[in-house]
């Protein structure tokens, strides 16, 4: 079995970025800076009903726009849309302004329909208007039940109901999704804001009935993705027959109102538990039942609920007697699609908050309550180790209890992230050169977690040599194939593949050279040996150097005015642990990101719309609000390094329990809950009784 | 030839021309400033159709054919090939699109072209002379100050805006200096830190790896 060096000069260590020069000076190219030879802009028009049968659509005035190459109807025929945003048509031209133009000058014969539905509560209700003809808005899952649920609810010593609810959540990269398509006779090549050059690849192939060797992916440089961009999306098929028909590239990047529309979101969750323990603080009996929407995306008929509603329950924790019943409710708005770590912070904000309110009624102490009924080993040592950095014991009042008009309160919560290991059919090459000069490429890509660092880190550990020494080549998929970078898999698939790589490399090396330990100061003379051919090594993933799930827990301190509402986020302990840590300051740098997106979705985030036009009413940042760099708390990171269990993923686990953390900070201090995120000052301030209870959006 | 400051010019016409309105009687006042903007407007007619245009961009004199709309962002990204400076709304909310007009931070996506004409335009790609990062681009590297580095032009423009004026700031005086950018990989606790480093503060890293 192949292990991790023991001794080592860069794994775990902190080595800085090996990309960023690029991206401090300006000079890394991403999606939508690529120029390529006579490009086009590229835009798209959008319904701007949330419900209509589309019986026409001329482009022929659009088409005489001066400066405008191209322009294809998203559909052909009559068709229906079923969300404001939907793609109608997209316009190919020489500017901007040009296709500014073209999109007002294009005639949509329309039929807009009255019946529609854009909130949960409504969509559910009996003769709603339905998203889907023919299909119910609401699909009901099995009614999952353990134990004897009833019963054990009577042998409570304490029970608490409530009712816990997040919104849909929008990904927002700053980088909007898009891409840059070459359409010739000689296939397509797509520069892609991407987090998967594969299946962007074979999402467009199948799309337009190319081989998929004839169609060839690049993303050197993609500002953000979030779950968003594993796929081309409609508008990479619109872009590329934009440049069919203009025989020119087009360069088709969406507008952040299109964004906020159309390219997916995080699911609600609306979920009514009731939860009791046993007199000694043992949890005994769960119910649950929850709702959630997925936009289009949800309603038809879903086993388990999916679609929005499917969320772990009772998440972290074992209950002996439990009852799961889950719908998901079909609305009129945009699909949703995965967001970091999907499912989970909902899951973890409900039951956690669930945790806090029994926690108040045993009248024990919410960490305590944890640590006697959360069995995991991992998170038990995390919770003491946090508790004592964070000062728990010093710090803890009773619900209520912080004194004053500004009252602080702590809380925490864990996580579980059951994905993170490696994707196996992960492959890779590196080409060694006589002058000593090495390269690897691998058909992943680097979505600004740190992919290329981690890379060059590995291959320089393993070879010998520094990080600056490796030239790291990924984005494009004529290199070796690769995961798509979701679930948090690409760190556990690539570490163990350049491992192999490197093994195999060194074998051939030394046999080749002579030379029999070929690593570090041997590495030049060894290559040299080489003559005038390159070593090229293919390597593949392999067994026993990575592993999954990673756990983690947060404790969060707040202040909260009870005149204002207002709370402020003053500090975050978080305590992780992914196996090995490959590189300390990227792994530092994702669990930052993973608590402040977290911390958005906790006081900020939510997508508002309008339940009589159907539109999305905050479509941009200065009505969608993303956390800024003064409501950033201080972070405090501790990173349990476990080089036995191999690599695991960290970009998702970081933002799993951090609104939970924060929601139980707030109940913590001013002694109610707010059970609604985001936490805003009017539910701080109805919770308070003062002022009525905000009407839901 | 100098270029000329055609929207800058205009407007302090118009806004001249104004003052004069404000004095007559209001029942004439919407006449007049309809006759005032018309006069003062037909001094200068610019467009709609492309018109020439002269930027000086790190340095380096850039003529292009503009129509007055094309925004300043528009122009570097679009009409030229200096893609430093990003768009992430094009509306004045994100600040990836940050360059200096003559040593002051202004959001390109808010600016037209025409009316930058005469001013220094300095953008992420004429920091580093010679190949050396200055000092605000080497703290980013040590620091991890950047993730997709999508945002990163942008808050480096803000922070050596800021440092030009205010060499020694307090984290506060950074988190102003940046409140008008926006970051969703969540780096800004290295932001912070690379900010002070550049100002000569070490932050020392807190992250504590505990071996099981």
């Amino acid at each position: 079995m192949p292990s991790w060096p023991a001794n080592t000069k860069y794994i775990s260590q902190s080595t800085k970025r090996v990309d960023a020069v690029a991206k401090v000076t300006g000079s890394a190219h991403y999606s939508s800076d690529i120029q390529a030879s006579g490009w086009l802009y590229g835009m798209i028009l959008r319904s701007k009903w949330p419900a209509a049968k589309i019986s026409d659509i001329n482009l022929d005035k659009a088409l005489q726009v001066p400066g405008i190459k191209a322009a294809v109807k998203a559909r052909d025929g009559e068709f229906t849309v079923r969300f404001y945003g939907e793609e109608l048509a997209a316009v190919a031209g020489t500017t901007k302004q040009a296709c500014l133009d073209a999109l007002h000058a294009i005639e949509v014969k329309a039929e807009p329909r009255q019946e529609f539905v854009v909130r949960e509560d409504d969509a559910m209700k009996d003769g709603a208007a339905q998203v889907w003809d023919g299909v119910p808005n609401v699909s009901t899952g099995k009614v999952r039940e353990t134990g004897t649920v009833d019963q054990a609810f009577t042998e409570c010593a304490a029970v608490i109901e409530g009712f816990y609810s997040a919104p849909v959540q929008l990904h927002h990269p700053m980088e909007t999704h898009g891409n840059t398509v070459s359409w010739t006779d000689d296939g397509v090549t797509a520069w892609a804001s991407t987090q998967g050059v594969s299946s962007v690849r074979d999402g467009l192939a199948g799309a337009l009935k190319l081989d998929q060797s004839q169609v060839r992916v690049l993303t050197d440089f993609m500002g953000g993705g979030f779950g968003s961009k594993l796929g081309g999306g409609v508008e990479g098929v619109l872009a590329a027959r934009l440049s069919r028909e203009a025989k020119a590239p087009v360069r088709l990047m969406l507008t952040r109102f299109d964004n906020a529309l159309a390219v997916g979101n995080r699911p609600s969750s609306f979920q009514k538990i009731k939860i009791g323990a046993l007199a000694d603080g043992t949890l005994h009996a769960f119910e649950m039942e929850n709702y959630g929407t997925a936009g289009i995306g949800a309603g038809a008929d879903q086993g388990g609920g999916g679609g929005g509603a499917q969320i772990p329950a009772p998440y972290i924790y074992k209950v002996p007697n439990t009852r799961v019943k889950q719908s998901a409710v079909a609305v009129n708005a945009g699909s949703s699609r995965a967001f970091r770590a999907p499912s989970h912070p909902p899951a973890s904000f409900g039951m956690e908050s669930a945790m806090d309110d029994l926690a108040a009624k045993l009248g024990i102490d919410p960490l305590e309550f944890r640590l006697k009924n959360d069995s995991n080993e991992v998170r038990q040592r995390e919770y003491k180790i946090g508790a004592e950095k964070f000062g728990w014991k010093e710090k803890y009042q009773k619900p209520g209890g912080s004194p004053g008009v500004v009252k602080t309160g702590i809380g925490c919560a864990g996580a579980n992230w059951p994905a993170g290991g490696p994707s196996r059919r992960t492959q890779g090459e590196a080409q060694i050169n006589p002058d000593g000069s090495v390269e690897f490429r691998l058909g992943v890509q680097d979505i600004g977690t740190g992919t290329k660092t981690v890379i060059a880190v590995v291959a320089a550990e393993m070879l010998g040599l520094k990080p600056e020494q490796i030239t790291v080549k990924v984005g494009d998929t004529n290199y070796p194939p690769g995961p798509a970078s979701g679930g948090s898999t690409t760190c556990a698939s690539i570490s163990p593949t350049v491992y192999d790589i490197c093994t195999k490399a060194l074998d051939q090396l030394q046999t080749q050279s002579g030379i029999a330990d070929a690593r570090g100061d041997n590495w030049f003379a060894a290559c040299k040996k080489l003559g005038v051919t390159p070593l090229v090594v293919h390597g593949t993933w392999i067994e026993g150097l990575s592993t999954r799930p990673a756990y983690g827990v947060q404790f969060a301190e707040v202040d909260v005015d009870t005149e204002t509402g207002l709370v402020t986020l003053k500090k975050v302990v978080a305590v992780h642990d992914c196996g090995l840590i490959v590189d300390k300051l990227t792994t530092e740098s994702q669990i930052n990101g993973g608590i402040i997106m977290g911390m958005g979705y906790a006081l900020y985030e939510e997508r508002v719309m309008d339940d009589l036009s159907g539109v999305v009413l905050n479509p941009n940042f200065e009505t969608y609000k993303l956390s800024g760099i003064a409501d950033v708390p201080e972070i405090e990171v501790f990173l349990i390094n476990m080089p036995e269990r191999g690599v695991i993923g960290i970009g998702e686990p970081a933002t799993v329990p951090t609104a939970a953390a924060i929601g139980n900070a707030v109940f913590n201090a001013i002694g109610a809950r707010v059970g609604s995120l985001p936490i805003t000052p009017a539910k701080i301030l109805a919770a308070l009784g003062k002022v009525p209870p905000v009407a839901k959006s | 030839m100098e270029p000329e400051k055609f929207g800058a010019h205009s407007r302090r016409t118009f806004l001249k021309s104004l003052g004069t309105v404000a004095a007559t009687a209001a029942t004439a006042q919407v006449q007049s400033v309809a006759q005032e903007l018309e006069k003062a407007n037909a001094e200068k007619v610019v467009g709609p159709g492309a018109v020439p245009v002269t930027l000086k961009v790190n340095g380096k004199p850039l003529k292009l054919m503009l129509e007055p709309r094309v925004t300043l962002l528009d122009a570097l990204r679009n009409y030229s090939n200096v893609t430093g400076p990003k768009e992430g709304c094009d509306r004045a909310t994100c600040g990836a699109c940050t360059v200096l007009v003559d040593d002051l931070p202004v959001y390109s996506c808010q600016k037209l072209a025409i009316e930058a004409q005469g001013a220094e335009i300095t953008t992420v790609e004429g920091l580093a002379k010679d190949g050396k990062l200055t000092p605000v681009q080497q703290a980013f590297w040590d620091k991890d100050a950047l993730q997709c580095g999508y945002c990163t032009p942008g808050f480096i423009m803000s922070v050596t805006a800021l440092l030009k004026f205010n060499p020694h700031p307090t984290a506060d005086e950074v988190k102003h200096a940046c409140a008008g950018n926006l970051c969703r990989c969540g780096t800004h606790p290295h932001i912070l830190q690379a900010a002070l480093q550049a100002a000569g503060v070490d932050i020392p890293n807190k992250t504590e790896v505990i071996n099981a």
